[in-house]
């Protein structure tokens, strides 16, 4: 349902991503990995229609974000990093105004953002400003922003990033609840976070796809016998013997 | 149209969350009243007209306007939200539109507030209504131009400080091209050069409506002012929105 081919963006002379592609269908979570300024954010801005792409194509549920940007935005749930929205709405007003633009009204947008709500465990919050909320809560705001709408698709930049161990478990736990009908996109640095949630891996560096398999293959590649948890050792070798050798 | 009024509500709503439309209401109020009951002399000149008002009008717009619209862009940009918007399905040209019309119904507010002053002018005496009328009319449209600018200028910089002050430099170039004093500047013989900056001059488009006159060209010019930096908005935003 995401289908991203010969993805790539130059600021200036600099390639932040380079040729990238891969699909991702119904079922499917596909966990973004990769060292800080790898071009994960960037991706991601790209597949969700917020920055132009160099050259390359992304598809929708079939659907041209280039050609045909309304209709492709519609299909999907976005995270964007750091989860932002606007500081002087209470989280009750901020989805029902993402309600609005999503299409709903009346009676449906607000039994759907109350169900939402009570999803990620927002209702205690519902009437303080987002500016006061703690991070997580935050987070939780956007998260429930990105699924107010039931999307098909779902793209998350860094969404446990910030949140306590239970909230992780929880929205993990979402994510694998929504999985089965949705194609889901997370980026993390929590390597553990794959294992959990994401039924396939791909590894960024430098803006190139060094790795994509499962979760299983990633683990299997690690030498025996390290005293280091297995991801932690294959993550740095994938990323950091790459850029000895550029 | 959807997508327009949600936003549109959503901003006029953003405008009462914060101290903004307080400051700016009651600054605009206490000032549009002090200059045309004082420094207009409403009592002294014994006649009783909304003349003095109008003339300062221009000018309580060209420092209050910039700082309504300065946050516009410029804020959305610093929240970060612009990336949530722009991924949301909303067009550019609608989230343009939605905006401008929030502020610009926001000013709109504003000149009703001013409403006792009509009803001072008309207990004093017998203005002419109509007049006054289209006073109002050549300020509102003058406000959407002003606050078109300065959406435009806020769409470039998420520092709402240089927004505020390049938007009111903007208006003020705008506006002295048709000011009286400027105008007299130009060597005689030079009445082209006159005559370019009377037409793209804010104040002569004004002074015409405001004097009653209320003419189809003048009103085309705000309505192309707003248009054009409206179109201006959306070009640019589409241009540098990740930037
Ligand atoms: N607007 C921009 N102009 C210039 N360079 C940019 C811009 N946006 C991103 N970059 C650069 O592109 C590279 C990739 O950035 P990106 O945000 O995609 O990294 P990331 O993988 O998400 O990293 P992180 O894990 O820190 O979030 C970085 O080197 C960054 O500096
Ligand atoms: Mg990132």
């Amino acid at each position: 349902m995401i289908e991203i081919k010969n993805l790539s963006k130059r600021f200036g002379s600099f390639v932040a991503v380079d040729d990238v592609s891969f699909q991702v269908g119904r079922g499917e979570v596909l966990g973004f990995l990769g060292p800080n300024g790898a071009g994960k954010s960037t991706t991601m801005k790209m597949a969700t229609g917020f920055l132009a792409p160099s050259s390359g194509e992304v598809r929708i549920c079939g659907l041209d974000m280039l050609g045909d940007p309304m209709r492709a935005k519609e299909k999907i749930g976005y995270v964007p990093e750091g989860a932002p929205a606007y500081p002087d709405m209470t989280p009750q007003e901020f989805l029902e105004f993402v309600g609005s633009v999503r299409g709903l009204a009346g009676d449906a947008k607000r039994a759907r953002v109350e169900e939402v709500m009570k999803l990620v465990h927002l209702e205690s919050h519902r009437h303080r400003p987002i500016e006061k909320l703690s991070k997580g809560f935050k987070r939780r705001v956007g998260l429930a922003q990105a699924i107010l709408h039931d999307p098909e698709v779902l793209i998350m930049d860094e969404p446990t990033d910030g949140l306590d161990p239970n909230q992780k478990h929880e929205v993990r736990k979402l994510i694998k609840s929504m999985a089965p009908n949705k194609a889901i996109v997370l980026s993390t640095h929590i390597l553990e976070e794959v294992k959990a949630v994401c039924t396939r891996v791909i590894i960024v560096n430098r803006g190139k796809i060094v790795f994509d398999g499962t979760p299983a293959d990633f683990e299997a590649r690690a030498p025996r016998g390290t005293s280091e948890p297995a991801m932690d050792v294959v993550f740095r070798s994938l990323t950091t013997s790459d850029a000895a050798k550029a | 149209m959807r997508n327009v009024t949600a936003i549109l509500r959503r901003e006029l709503a953003g405008y009462f969350f914060t101290p903004v439309a307080y400051v700016f209401l009651v600054i605009f109020l206490w000032l549009a009243g002090w200059f045309t009951l004082f420094l207009g002399q409403l009592y002294e000149r014994r006649q009783a007209d909304l003349e003095p008002f109008f003339t300062f009008v221009p000018w309580l717009y060209l420092f209050l306007l910039p700082a309504i619209a300065m946050r516009l862009w410029s804020e959305e940009r610093r929240n970060g939200t612009i990336e949530l918007l722009m991924t949301l399905p909303v067009s550019i040209g609608q989230a343009v539109t939605g905006k401008f019309l929030a502020a610009w119904l926001f000013a709109g507010c504003a000149l009703v507030l001013t409403l006792p002053l009509v009803i001072t002018v008309n207990y004093l005496g017998d203005p002419d209504n109509g007049v006054i009328l289209a006073g109002y009319l050549g300020a509102f449209l003058m406000a959407g131009g002003y606050l078109a600018i300065g959406a435009c200028i806020s769409s470039v910089t998420k520092n709402q400080v240089i927004a505020f002050v390049l938007a009111v430099v903007a208006c003020l170039l705008l506006m002295l091209a048709g000011f009286k004093p400027v105008m007299d500047l130009v060597p005689e013989r030079w009445a082209i050069v006159t005559e370019a900056l009377a037409a793209i001059g804010l104040l002569t488009h004004f002074e015409s409506i405001s004097k009653g006159v209320v003419d189809l060209r003048d009103v085309l010019y705000f309505l192309t002012l707003i248009a054009f930096c409206l179109f201006a908005n959306a070009v640019i935003l589409e241009q540098k929105k990740a930037d």
